[in-house]
């Protein structure tokens, strides 16, 4: 039956599922504003200057320097998690939105692929802001040293997927808001942490190295250091095709747990 | 006029070792608006969630306007309109915008919907609350707005499952009145609840459920002179006293006695009932009043509709 299929069942729905979530956000769209707006200001003041100070790097970089492609990586990423992770735990759970549009020709599929597009969305916007803050104060903090950062857009949408997807899985097995606190405290903070976004993985154990492999972020991270600093290499292909089959593996596996949920 | 819009044979729905619905079929006609009366647990949702293509078959034979509605669930649910038991409205909108953004749901645009929308607050007494907070309503203009919305599509079938369950009285009859106006404007509609009155009140044809199976179906008037008679006698006597009574009654000639919690009725006693009633002479203790839906549904189950 459609309702089980393998294949994820997506139609045009997809779309007007996002464009029910841009509705809804843009009718709050100065407190949405706010928070993007201050978010990289704040943090290049308190962690690339002030602490910067006081961290000295073997490759001669300043820090805030090198901490420019962490947080071309971190908001998004943050973007991408509130969004489809409590956002989409609400909608699902004490809206009851997803009951609502799955009762018209929509269908879970549909829904799930519209939550993780909006996701990429804000992702996308937030990772944006932020390429542009930092060229913007590029006179001063010379965060951006290569054309090729405008890349770093595009490749964007990939990361969006990826930590929308994930966050989707796991707001379909939630069963309380506070069970998010596993999710915050198992997944992002430790990808927040020790992501790559804020020490050089180099310099770390080899066995720190081998587990940094395995998360998505140091991906992304590695992928923006190349564009920013106009350093490519052959490895950010590999990081790429790494980042792009994790995806497809949590954008489905997200289809068939929110299915589970709602079809029964 | 007799083409059923809904057709369902033979329809089973397990989860796990539970069968929440057994085996029922049923026809659901063009105009006509169709209830399904039974307590809570009977399986009504998990029927209309069936209807609906948000709980797959078990098994049998489900169509909706033709359409098989395992092969085409998207046809199916474009043709439907929902309004689910608890309001489902999103808060993230306005009131107008719940009803522009649902239709494009539908792939409808604003500008096709436009006149509908319109015609529609204002035949729920919504208009001057377009541009509300959905959260500032009341509960009867949350339920009014979800009929609303149900609506845009334009659908063949108007599914209500429970609409009036929690709104006070004056609301609830503010929903029965645009309902039975729906009606008279020949659209069709399947209505799930647990109040006979409402059943009653909207129903041309209905069918009782319990423990997931169909009791009986006819016209509520019909069901209520068939099995219960023109007047049932309520008692409430201590053991004693009622007992004494009872046996005044004549013996094996179609009187049954039903007894729920500390509420006793004697269905079919004719004018030994009428008797009872003037020697007690206390109408709390021994009531003679017509018989109803959920003297039906207490005949056949031995208990009441909502408990």
């Amino acid at each position: 039956m459609t309702a089980f299929a393998l294949t994820p069942d997506v139609s045009f729905g997809a779309y007007r599922v996002w464009q029910r979530n841009r509705d809804a956000t843009l009718r709050n769209w100065k407190t949405e504003f706010l928070g993007i707006a201050i978010e990289p200001f704040a943090i290049i003041l308190a962690l690339g200057l002030a602490l910067g100070q006081f961290v000295e790097l073997d490759s001669g970089e300043k820090y805030v320097e090198f901490l420019a492609p962490g947080l071309m990586a971190l908001f998004p990423m943050f973007a991408a998690t509130f969004e489809c992770a409590w956002g989409s735990y609400v909608r699902l759970e004490m809206q009851g939105t997803y009951e609502s549009i799955i009762a018209t020709p929509i269908s879970v599929d549909d829904v799930i692929t519209g939550e993780i597009l909006w996701g990429t969305t804000r992702a996308l916007v937030n990772g944006t802001y932020i390429l542009i803050v930092a060229t913007i104060l590029n006179p001063w903090l010379h965060m951006v040293d290569s054309p090729w950062a405008i890349l770093a857009v595009p490749v964007g949408v990939l990361p969006g997927l990826l930590f929308s997807s994930i966050s989707i899985c796991f707001a379909s097995i939630a069963r309380a808001m506070s069970h998010f606190a596993y999710f915050f405290n198992l997944v992002i903070n430790p990808l927040f942490w020790f992501g790559g976004a804020f020490f050089p993985f180099d310099a770390m154990p080899r066995w720190v190295q081998i587990l940094g492999w395995f998360m998505p972020l140091k991906h992304v991270v590695d992928i923006y250091r190349g564009l920013i600093t106009g350093n490519l290499e052959w490895g950010m292909l590999g990081s790429l095709a790494w980042l792009a089959v994790v995806t497809v593996f949590f954008y489905v596996l997200a289809v068939k747990l929110m299915r589970r949920r709602l079809i029964h | 006029m007799t083409s059923a819009l809904i057709e369902a044979r033979g329809l089973v729905k397990h989860y796990g070792d539970f069968v929440a619905v057994d085996d029922i079929s049923f026809d659901i006609r063009e105009g006509e608006c169709f209830g399904v009366l039974g307590p809570n647990g009977a399986g009504k949702t998990t029927t209309i969630r069936m209807i609906t293509a948000t709980s797959p078959v078990t098994t049998g034979e489900l169509r909706v306007a033709g359409l098989d509605v395992k092969e085409a669930p998207r046809q199916v649910k474009a043709v439907l309109g929902v309004v689910p038991q608890d309001d489902n409205l999103d808060p993230d909108l306005l009131v107008r915008q719940n009803l522009e953004v649902y239709a494009r749901y539908f792939g409808l645009s604003r500008d096709e919907v436009r006149q509908r929308i319109d015609e529609a607050l204002e035949l729920f007494q919504l208009d001057d609350r377009a541009t509300s907070n959905v959260d500032d309503l009341s509960g009867g203009m949350q339920r009014r707005l979800t009929i609303a919305r149900a609506l845009v599509n334009n659908p063949q079938v108007l599914i209500l499952d429970e609409p009036t369950t929690g709104l006070d009285p004056q609301a609830r009859h503010l929903v029965w009145q645009q309902l039975r106006l729906l009606k008279s404007r020949g659209v069709t509609m399947l209505l799930t609840t647990h109040y006979m009155e409402e059943a009653t009140h909207l129903c041309d044809r209905l069918v009782i459920m319990h423990r997931g199976k169909i009791l009986v179906e006819g016209r509520p008037y019909d069901l209520v002179a068939e099995l219960v008679g023109p007047q049932v006698l309520e008692l409430r006597l201590p053991p004693w006293e009622r007992d004494a009574l009872l046996a005044e009654f004549p013996q094996g000639d179609g009187v049954t006695v039903e007894q729920v919690e500390d509420l006793t009725y004697v269905f079919g006693g004719g004018t030994a009932s009428a008797m009872a009633a003037e020697r007690v002479g206390d109408p709390h203790r021994a009531h003679l009043r017509p018989g109803n839906m959920e003297d039906v549904f207490l005949l056949l189950t031995g208990r009441g509709l909502l408990d």
